[in-house]
């Protein structure tokens, strides 16, 4: 049974209609790249998973339980871990405070506080500068700094599936290199289910792993990165038939 | 001067922990609470038995000192509550100029249901007389009451400060507070937060109502209203949803009123807080942001 799926899905704003039946599929220990022009409906897609913007029509089944119009806080509780644009970091949090939001929900679980004191450790040694500036406010580190801190904290979460939407945006490429450099390493360690969207297909090309390609609220493309990456199609997809 | 400084206290004390109500509040749902300050009211005459006769028939009240607060301050929790089971909890998704005139009608259906069984004229209540004895502090004769209420707020303010900091629904509510989304979407449960908001500031509303009652021996319907409009006015001050600005800028409001009580000439001290009304206006001015703005509104690029 697949860990993610969604079927039919559509999303409207007021009479915009962003994601028009859209429907996929992803397993257990997969990584899914979603990418696709500014408005393809990626990030509509994503934070309609996450429960945050809701769904029109279809339905979403995360691990076995339907969750479409479920609350967030219930959809995190299933395991779906959220890294949406832009960060949002809790600026006036400390660092450690941030990490520990994501372990919150957990906290009537046996054994919690030292699981939680375990993870913050794992995470520490993932993200070393992260155990630097533990203290310090949130807002104040860097963009990378803070792109790693929501990814702790999505760890923190113990989650079965992460969602990643565009990490690269607004970071200079070595960093984002780095911050892509530390996922992989990670998604080894713990066979981490991915799903990441991003506005281009090269960074999915270079990682491998299955893509889609979104283009005006639909799927046009859904294959292996490498393969799709050769071939015409994907220019050809990314810029619309007509223009040929 | 020694007194000046405890008048401005106490008096900044109650606007610092009404603002606070109303911060705690706009924090989690960016609802400017009007209701507030009936809420006050409410607790206020929570002391007495219903009736409509001049006198004042204390009934709660009377219980003594270690049982009244906590009564007092659940009275405060439980109808702040309530008020967001029943009637906010609907507004959540409306936008903030729904929900505060929301806020505005259902601070008008509690004024009006205490209006019913305890009549619009104010009663005199004496509530634990014996703190109206006046004490000797530094060569300066202060009442009681007043060094209690300072004592009180710190106190109020400092476990707050524990509270918010070091426990783990603490955190969940600073959380919530700055990107209430970003919160849910890590586990925290919007009830559980905005419950714990409402029962909170009720519990402050409460904990002025006791002060207020001790301080002025009256209780009044309308008593709430006024103290509610210079919370509020603190809040903004304060930078809305700052709860570090609210207390600062209450404490401020209570220090601006009572030197100006002083310093203004005699002829002037009847318009003082027309005054007092001036300096906000210079503030927000220069300031629009309030004092200390709050992360959580700043705008995201």
């Amino acid at each position: 049974m697949s860990l993610l799926a969604l079927s039919d899905v559509t999303i409207r704003y007021s009479r915009l209609t962003a994601v028009r039946d859209v429907s996929f599929s992803m397993d257990e220990g997969e990584i899914l790249f979603i990418t696709g022009p500014n408005g393809a409906g990626k990030s509509s897609l994503l934070r309609a998973i996450a429960g945050v913007t809701p769904v029109a029509g279809g339905r979403i089944d995360l691990a076995g339980h339907e969750i479409t119009g479920q609350a967030p806080e219930n959809i995190a509780r299933l395991g779906f871990s959220m890294v949406p644009e832009g960060r949002d970091v809790f600026g006036s949090l400390t660092t450690e405070e941030n990490l520990l939001v994501g372990a919150g929900m957990h906290a009537r679980d046996r054994g919690w506080r030292s699981r939680t004191a375990d993870e913050l450790e794992a995470v520490y040694a993932t993200f070393p500068m992260l155990k630097e500036r533990r203290h310090g406010q949130a807002g104040l580190l860097s963009g990378g700094q803070q792109q790693m801190l929501v990814i702790g904290r999505a760890l923190m979460t113990n989650p079965r599936l992460i969602a990643i939407d565009e990490p690269s945006l607004g970071l200079a490429p070595n960093i984002n290199d780095q911050v892509y450099e530390r996922l992989m390493a990670l998604r080894a360690q713990r066979q981490l289910t991915l799903l990441i969207v991003e506005q281009s297909s090269a960074r999915a090309m270079m990682v491998g792993g299955r893509m889609i390609l979104m283009r005006g609220g639909q799927i046009v493309l859904d294959g292996d990165a490498r393969t799709l990456g050769n071939g015409e199609a994907i220019q050809a997809a990314y810029f619309g038939y007509e223009d040929h | 001067m020694l007194q000046i400084l405890f008048d401005a206290l106490s008096l900044g004390s109650l606007y610092a922990l009404g603002a606070l109500g109303i911060a705690l509040i706009f924090g989690v749902m960016r609802l400017v609470n009007f209701a507030h300050g009936d809420v006050i009211a409410f607790c206020v005459f929570a002391l007495l038995w219903p009736s409509t006769d001049a006198m004042a028939i204390v009934f709660a009240g009377q219980l003594p000192w270690y049982l009244l607060i906590p009564f007092v301050l659940l009275c405060g929790a439980g109808l702040s509550v309530l008020c967001e089971i029943v009637v906010f909890r609907r507004f959540r998704k409306a936008n903030p100029a729904t929900m505060m005139i929301a806020s505005f009608a259902l601070g008008f259906v509690i004024r009006y249901f205490l209006l019913m069984l305890f009549s619009s004229r104010p009663k005199s209540i004496n509530l634990l007389p014996e703190l109206s004895q006046p004490v000797e502090i530094f060569g300066a004769r202060l009442p009681l009451l007043q060094l209690i209420t300072i004592v009180a707020t710190m106190l109020i303010l400092l476990g707050l400060t524990v509270f918010l900091r070091r426990t783990r629904f603490g955190l969940e509510m600073r959380a919530a507070a700055e990107n209430f989304s970003m919160a849910r979407m890590l586990g925290v449960r919007a009830n559980r937060v905005i419950m714990g908001a409402f029962a909170l500031s009720g519990a402050l509303a409460g904990a002025i109502a006791l002060i207020f009652v001790a301080q002025t021996g009256t209780a009044d319907i309308q008593m709430g209203a006024a103290i509610m409009l210079m919370a509020f006015i603190a809040t903004v001050i304060g930078g809305l949803g700052s709860l570090a600005g609210a207390v600062l800028a209450g404490f401020l409001l209570g220090a601006a009123s009572v030197i100006m009580q002083v310093m203004l000439p005699i002829d002037a001290r009847p318009f003082r807080d027309a005054f007092v009304y001036g300096a906000v206006i210079l503030v927000l001015l220069f300031r629009p942001q309030g004092l200390i703005s709050a992360r959580g509104t700043k705008e995201r690029v």
